[in-house]
C-alpha cells in the first residue's frame, strides 16, 4: 500500500469494522468474572464440558484425517462434471447453517432416519444424543476445512515428486506412504488444526442432532448457550476458555493464514 | 537389450511422431530447439503419458495401442532422470538413493545405496538432506538415485541444463564416465549441441514433433537438413532447386555451384569461406552480392558477421578484419565466396 494513501472516510470505515471486531472481545475480558475464575475452571461442570469437548473435537479430527486425505486425494486427481459434484458436496457443510447439518443429520441416522432406522432394526445401535452423535456432527462441520486444505496441498505439489517416484519402481501405496504424504505434511498439519478449530467450536448441529447432555453431548459450546439463562459467569469463563483456544491457533498459524507477517 | 519404438502422442495442436531404433550400449542424443516435442517423447517411453503405437525394449513390449497393451510406469524398469534433479525435499541423500531399490523390495538397499554414493565420492554427503547439497551434487545424486535401480533403459532430461556453466564440464565428464559403464539404452535429450556431442554416439533432430535428421554427429553436422542444425553447427545453411551449376533460392536470387545436379537441394557454405568487402571486387568469386551488416558476434578469437543481402549470410572473419573494414551494424558491405565453396546435397 506504499505511495497511494487511503482516502480518510475509508479509513473511518475501516476502523468502525475493526471496532466492531474488537468492542464483544472488550466486553468479554471486562465482565470477565476474573476473581472467579479459577473456581469457575476448576467448576465440575466446566472441567467435564472441557473434557468432552477435547475428546469429541480430537475424535471428529482424526476420522476427518482418516476420511478426508483420500477424499481430497481422489478431489485433486478427478477433473470434470464429477469432480465437481464431489467438491460441491464436500463444501456444502462449510455454507449449511449447522443447524441445518443437524437436521438432516438426524434425518439419516435418527432412529426414524434412512440409515438410522436400519442400524436400529439390525443392530439396535441408536446414534442421535450419544458421545458418537456428538462427534459426527462435529466432523460434518469441521471436514471441510481439512478436505480444501489438503486439496490445495495437493494442487501445489510438483507432480513430478510422484513420477519420479514410480519411475524409480514405486507402486502406488509406495508413492503415498513415502512421497505424498510426507510432502503434503504442512498441509495436512494447517487442515487439521483448522479442522480441530471448527469442531472445538461447533454448537449448532451438535445441539440439534446430539441433545445436551452433561458428561455425554454437552460441550463447551453447548454449555456456554445453557448456561448463559442460569450461570452467566460461568458462561463468561468457559466463552473465555474459548477465546484463548482461537487465539493461541491464530497465533500458532499466522505465518500460514495472514501471510507474511 | 534394443528399444524399438513407434510413439504417437496427440496434444492440443501438437502432435509427436517418432519412430526410434537403439541398439544397447548405445547413447543417444535427442536434440532439438524448445518445444520439439523431446520431453514429451521421454516421457511417452517412460509410460506417464499414453501413446498411439508401440515400444519394445530388450524384446518386451511395453506398450501396443493396437492390442491395448500398457505396462505402467513403476513395472518397466526404465530410469529418468529430470532436468533439475527432483530429489524427494524430506529424504536423506542415502534414502533418495535407498528408495529404488527399496521399491523393488531389494534386501539391503541402503548397503547397496552407501556402495553407490562410494564409488562416486559422495559417501559423505549420505546423510545431508537435498537441500544441502549444490546444483552439481544433487542431480549427481538423482543420476545415482536412478542408476542403483539398474534400469533397462535410462532416459536423461537435459541433466545438465539447470546447472552453472561452471560446474557443467565437470558433471558432464561424471556423467560421460557413468554412461559409458552403463549396459542398457541410454537416451538423453537436451537442447545443447555440446552436451549431445560430447555424451552421445548418434543423435537424432528433432523439430515439430518430427525426426528431421537423424546420424552419427560428425554425419549430421556435416549436412544439416534443418536451420536448427545448420545454426549448432555454425554453418549458412541453404534450401532451393538445382540445375545443372547454379541453385535457384526461393528469395528469387541464385547461387553458384559447380555440379549442383538437378531438384531440391541443401547448400551448405562454411562462414570463413563467406569473405567481405567494403566494394565490390575484383577477381574470380562468382557468388557476390551487396547487403548490410545485420550485427556482430565476437566468437573467442574470431567475430561472426551476419549480413542481409539477396543471400543471407553469416561470414567469420578476425577482428583485424572488422576494424580494417570499419564493420558496424547497419553498415553497407559486400558478401563473396567460391563457387568451390558451396557444398550441395539432396535435400
Amino acid at each position: 500500500m506504499s505511495g497511494t494513501r487511503v482516502p480518510a472516510a475509508l479509513v473511518a470505515l475501516a476502523g468502525l469494522g475493526l471496532l466492531f471486531f474488537l468492542l464483544p472481545l472488550a466486553g468479554l475480558l471486562v465482565r470477565a468474572p476474573w476473581d472467579q475464575a479459577v473456581a469457575g475452571i476448576t467448576a465440575p461442570e466446566t472441567v467435564t464440558a472441557l473434557g468432552l469437548s477435547l475428546f469429541c473435537s480430537l475424535a471428529a479430527t482424526v476420522v476427518s484425517l482418516v476420511l478426508g486425505i483420500p477424499l481430497a486425494l481422489v478431489l485433486a486427481k478427478t477433473s470434470g462434471s464429477l469432480r465437481n459434484v464431489m467438491r460441491a458436496l464436500t463444501t456444502l457443510p462449510m455454507v449449511l447453517p449447522p443447524v441445518v447439518g443437524g437436521v438432516a443429520l438426524l434425518l439419516a441416522f435418527g432412529r426414524r432416519g434412512l440409515v438410522g432406522s436400519l442400524l436400529d432394526q439390525a443392530f439396535g445401535i441408536q446414534i442421535p444424543f450419544t458421545t458418537a452423535a456428538a462427534v459426527m456432527a462435529e466432523t460434518f462441520v469441521a471436514m471441510p476445512f481439512l478436505v480444501i486444505a489438503v486439496e490445495g496441498g495437493l494442487r501445489s505439489l510438483d507432480p513430478r515428486y510422484e513420477e519420479a517416484a514410480r519411475a524409480l519402481g514405486a507402486r502406488g501405496w509406495m508413492v503415498f506412504a513415502r512421497v505424498t504424504l510426507p510432502l503434503l505434511r504442512p498441509a495436512i498439519f494447517s487442515g487439521a488444526v483448522l479442522c480441530w478449530a471448527r469442531a472445538l467450536g461447533e454448537f449448532g448441529a451438535t445441539i440439534t442432532f446430539a441433545g445436551n447432555f452433561p458428561g455425554r453431548t454437552q460441550t463447551v459450546p453447548v454449555a456456554v448457550y445453557v448456561a448463559l439463562e442460569t450461570r452467566p459467569d460461568s458462561a463468561i469463563i468457559l466463552s473465555l476458555i474459548l477465546l484463548a483456544v482461537s487465539l493461541a491457533i491464530l497465533v500458532g498459524l499466522r505465518d500460514r493464514w495472514l501471510g507474511t507477517p | 537389450m534394443s528399444l524399438i519404438a513407434r510413439v504417437k502422442v496427440r496434444h492440443h495442436d501438437f502432435a509427436l511422431d517418432v519412430a526410434l531404433d537403439v541398439d544397447p550400449g548405445q547413447t543417444v542424443a535427442i536434440l532439438g530447439p524448445n518445444g520439439a516435442g523431446k520431453t514429451t517423447l521421454l516421457r511417452a517411453l517412460s509410460g506417464l503419458i499414453e501413446i498411439e503405437g508401440r515400444v519394445e525394449l530388450a524384446g518386451q513390449v511395453l506398450e501396443d495401442s493396437a492390442t491395448r497393451l500398457r505396462v505402467p510406469t513403476e513395472e518397466r524398469h526404465v530410469g529418468l532422470v529430470f532436468q533439475d534433479h527432483v530429489l524427494f525435499p524430506h529424504l536423506s541423500v542415502l534414502d533418495n538413493v535407498a528408495f529404488g531399490l527399496q521399491a523393488q523390495g531389494r534386501p539391503g538397499a541402503k548397503k547397496i545405496a552407501l556402495g553407490w554414493l562410494e564409488r562416486a565420492g559422495l559417501a559423505d554427503k549420505a546423510s545431508s538432506m537435498p537441500r544441502e547439497l549444490s546444483g552439481g551434487q544433487a542431480q549427481r545424486v538423482a543420476l545415482l538415485r536412478t542408476l542403483a535401480t539398474e534400469p533397462r533403459l535410462l532416459l536423461l532430461d537435459e541433466p545438465l541444463s539447470a546447472l552453472d556453466v561452471t560446474i557443467r564440464a565437470e558433471v558432464r565428464r561424471e556423467l560421460s564416465r557413468q554412461l559409458a559403464s552403463f549396459g542398457g539404452v541410454r537416451l538423453i535429450v537436451t537442447h545443447d549441441p555440446l552436451e549431445a556431442i560430447a555424451l552421445a554416439d548418434r543423435l537424432v533432430v528433432l523439430e515439430g514433433g518430427r525426426v528431421v535428421q537423424s546420424g552419427t554427429p560428425e554425419e549430421v553436422t556435416a549436412r544439416p537438413r534443418s536451420r536448427f542444425v545448420a545454426d549448432l553447427a555454425g554453418v549458412n545453411l541453404l534450401r532451393g532447386k538445382a540445375h545443372g551449376d547454379r541453385v535457384a533460392l526461393a528469395s528469387g536470387a541464385s547461387i553458384a555451384a559447380p555440379d549442383a545436379g538437378e531438384g531440391d537441394v541443401f547448400a551448405v557454405i562454411h562462414p570463413r569461406a563467406v569473405a567481405l568487402y567494403l566494394s565490390r571486387p575484383e577477381g574470380t568469386p562468382r557468388n557476390v552480392w551487396q547487403g548490410q551488416v545485420e550485427d556482430i558476434d565476437l566468437h573467442g578469437d574470431r567475430v561472426r558477421v551476419r549480413v542481409t543481402s539477396p543471400v543471407p549470410l553469416v561470414a567469420e572473419v578476425t577482428p583485424a578484419a572488422v576494424r580494417e573494414l570499419r564493420l558496424q551494424a547497419g553498415g553497407a558491405v559486400w558478401v563473396a565466396f567460391k563457387a568451390t565453396e558451396v557444398s550441395v546435397y539432396p535435400a
